[in-house]
């Protein structure tokens, strides 16, 4: 039985993945700031086979809690070896042009929340020499465009930041899994045209579960998400600035 | 606006603003015209609000408390009856009442209150609803149930979506042995024997149902294969539960006179059509359709139409051989045609469709006006014997059929939700001003 946190609880592939989970007979612990919303939640997932399914409501630009609340899910679940950050905002472009102000809170949810929480995770992790951090960021990380390069290099970052602790905690037993979703049809995504590039959360949290299970580094989700993104990252900046993408 | 979100008839196709919900907290949406969309089976325009905005429920998907002791299950109203299945079959419970698809949200069986073929015994969905929860949009959330809110349950089960929105809902379940249906299927050969065999097995047989071939004419008029079932305790080999996919859309039908003909001849020789004793899996027994996703597909890009219509026992024969016979002599049917006795439990639902006699449900691929006219002769059989025509598969049905089919239109149309239409409502009640 694995023990997970699940930070960002709420958000719509955050649950369908913690589903997969329930449906395995895992304990989950989820925080999200949401009383309500994360208690049917946890219901839903003691309903479909979670061993436990909790909650707590946090805000992760409350990143000084941290530690506590680590300590409150190793207690809660008996130990702590599975972790999914999928909390964050889909940052409004406009915004943070106009305001420096937001761009810096939109950085401080999307990226510097992540990474002061993996960091705890991975020290924990280090010393019991197993577990999995799974980080939702994405393939907007993999290069700046002008329509929304405050949220991609937020998740540039964290997808950077993954990628050395993977490194670092390799040989420690502690998998780290990059998670990279395309266009998901989430609340998040609510206002955008949907085409056949769309893909539902439940099968997005399918790939992921699976990825976590296995410890896979990086996983795109759905995968052809992976070519397109590797013909992006291949154009020459000369030409990719006089685009419009 | 956006063409997706179809009905499954695929026909018609309206433009809609589409909104989802995720949240049940959440205070609805400020919209002038809503209309909530939970799967999109219903066949025909109920689900459809051209030029409005759809309410998409698939995202209210959790399940809130099931007690395995009284087999009462309170969910949100996006859950599918499958997805219900799954949960509770391996825990010995199942459905009260399912229709021919298990892909259907509990909204959408509350607000189409759906049958199956239990109705003899245990009436339509409504029956089996204990309560729900309704927003309105005035921001009101009405719990409703025969006790609390009686009008109000009145009028949303069967009520088309046009109440407000069903949030959750608490319904009974059945207990059951397993997931395995024991019976029989049987060959007959007219309408006369039909209702003889019905009439026989209603008393035994929880399930009973016909498929009737649509395509038979002259001394083969009303011909069929009759199934009846009871849940057994067995064993055997469950199906794989995977299913194949209609991969796309044919540019014509692929139904046709020919095809139809030699479909249905093959279908009622062949050597399945006569079993005694035999024992099905609930999912090739229930929703043989659901084997193949998309199937409505098969029709073009047209769509299709289909027809259901309930006629009272006294006089049924002879309304349903005149029908059977005008749809022979078009060549117009489809290999779906099913028939079957409704029993006497009343429905809830102001506008619920069961009542007591015989209900014919068949497709019709869509060939413009050669199609309505076939089935507004249809709609004039159904009108002299005091019949109705199920909303839930309707596109075409006139105003003035609609409110002999349901005198309790006037009443009802005081429930609606100011911010809620659908396409259907306002082509029924058109000249309502």
């Amino acid at each position: 039985m694995r023990r997970i946190l699940v930070m960002g609880a709420t958000s719509a592939i955050a649950e369908a993945t913690a589903r997969e989970f329930a449906r395995r007979g895992d304990a989950l612990l989820l925080v999200g700031r949401s009383a309500e919303r994360l208690r049917a939640i946890a219901d839903d997932l003691k309903l479909r086979g979670a061993a436990m399914a909790e909650f707590r409501v946090l805000d992760a630009r409350d990143i000084d809690a941290y530690p506590g609340l680590l300590d409150d899910a190793t207690r809660v679940l008996g130990g702590l070896d599975t972790a999914l950050i999928a909390h964050g905002t889909l940052s409004d472009e406009v915004s943070c042009q106009t305001s420096v102000a937001t761009l810096l809170d939109e950085f401080r949810i999307n990226a510097l929340s992540v990474m002061a929480l993996c960091t705890h995770l991975a020290n924990r992790f280090e010393a019991q020499n197993r577990g999995v951090i799974a980080v939702i960021s994405s393939v907007a990380g993999d290069r700046g465009r002008q329509s929304n390069y405050a949220y991609g290099s937020a998740k540039a970052a964290v997808s950077a930041f993954t990628s050395g602790l993977r490194q670092r905690l390799y040989t420690k037993g502690v998998r780290v899994v990059t998670i990279k979703p395309g266009f998901v049809d989430t609340p998040m995504t609510a206002s955008f045209k949907k085409s056949f590039l769309w893909a539902s959360p439940a099968a997005v949290a399918k790939t992921i579960a699976r990825a976590m299970i296995r410890g896979t580094p990086v996983v795109y989700t759905p995968w052809f998400w992976c070519l397109i993104m590797a013909i992006i990252r291949f154009i020459p900046e000369r030409v990719f600035q006089r685009l419009r993408l | 606006m956006t063409p997706q979100r179809m009905s499954w008839g695929r026909w018609p196709r309206h433009e809609h603003h589409v909104f989802s919900l995720s949240n049940r907290f959440a205070p609805l949406p400020v919209f002038d015209s809503m209309l909530p969309y939970g799967n999109g089976r219903s066949y025909g325009d109920v689900c459809q609000n051209d030029g409005g905005h759809l309410l998409v429920t698939r995202g209210l998907d959790r399940f809130i408390a099931f007690d395995p002791a009284s087999g009462v299950l309170d969910c949100e109203a996006g859950v599918l009856l499958s997805e219900i299945i799954d949960l509770v079959l391996p825990r010995g419970w199942f459905p009260m009442v399912t229709p021919g698809t298990r892909f259907v949200t509990i909204g959408g069986a509350i607000a189409n209150d759906v049958h199956g073929k239990n109705h003899h015994r245990a009436g339509s969905f409504g029956n089996h609803v204990l309560d729900f929860d309704l927003l309105r949009s005035d921001g009101s959330v009405l719990r409703c149930s025969r006790d609390v809110n009686r009008e109000w349950f009145a009028a949303t089960v069967g009520g088309l979506g046009l109440t407000g929105l069903i949030l959750r809902a608490r319904i009974q379940l059945r207990p059951v042995p397993g997931p395995w249906i024991g019976g029989d299927s049987l060959r007959f050969g007219s309408l006369n024997e039909f209702f003889a065999l019905s009439t026989a097995s209603d008393a035994g047989y929880e399930y009973t149902v016909a498929w009737i071939d649509c395509a038979a004419a002259g001394r083969n008029l009303g011909r069929g294969v009759f199934m009846r079932g009871n849940h057994v305790p067995a064993s055997g080999w469950e199906p794989n539960g995977r299913s194949l996919r209609m991969p796309l859309t044919p540019p014509l039908s692929l139904i046709n006179s020919v095809s139809l003909r030699l479909f249905n001849q093959l279908y009622f020789h062949r050597p399945g059509a006569r079993l005694d004793n035999a024992v099905w899996h609930y999912r090739p027994f229930f929703y043989p359709l659901d084997s193949v996703l998309e199937w409505n597909r098969i029709y073009g890009p047209k769509g299709f139409f289909q027809y259901q219509c309930a006629v009272p026992q006294q006089g049924a024969e002879e309304a349903l051989t005149e029908m059977l016979r005008r749809i022979a002599k078009s060549g117009l049917g489809s290999f779906l045609a099913v028939l079957k006795l409704f029993g006497h439990v009343p429905s809830q639902g102001m506008l619920s469709f069961p009542r007591p006699g015989a209900t014919l449900a068949l497709d019709f691929p869509n060939r413009g006006p050669v199609t309505l006219a076939l089935l507004e002769s249809l709609d004039a059989i159904t009108r002299d014997v005091g019949g109705a025509v199920y909303p839930a598969k309707d596109a075409r049905m006139s105003s003035v059929s609609f409110k002999q089919y349901y005198p309790a239109w006037k009443e009802f149309a005081r429930y609606v939700d100011p911010h809620f239409s659908s396409s259907f409502w306002r082509r029924v009640t058109e000249d309502m001003k």
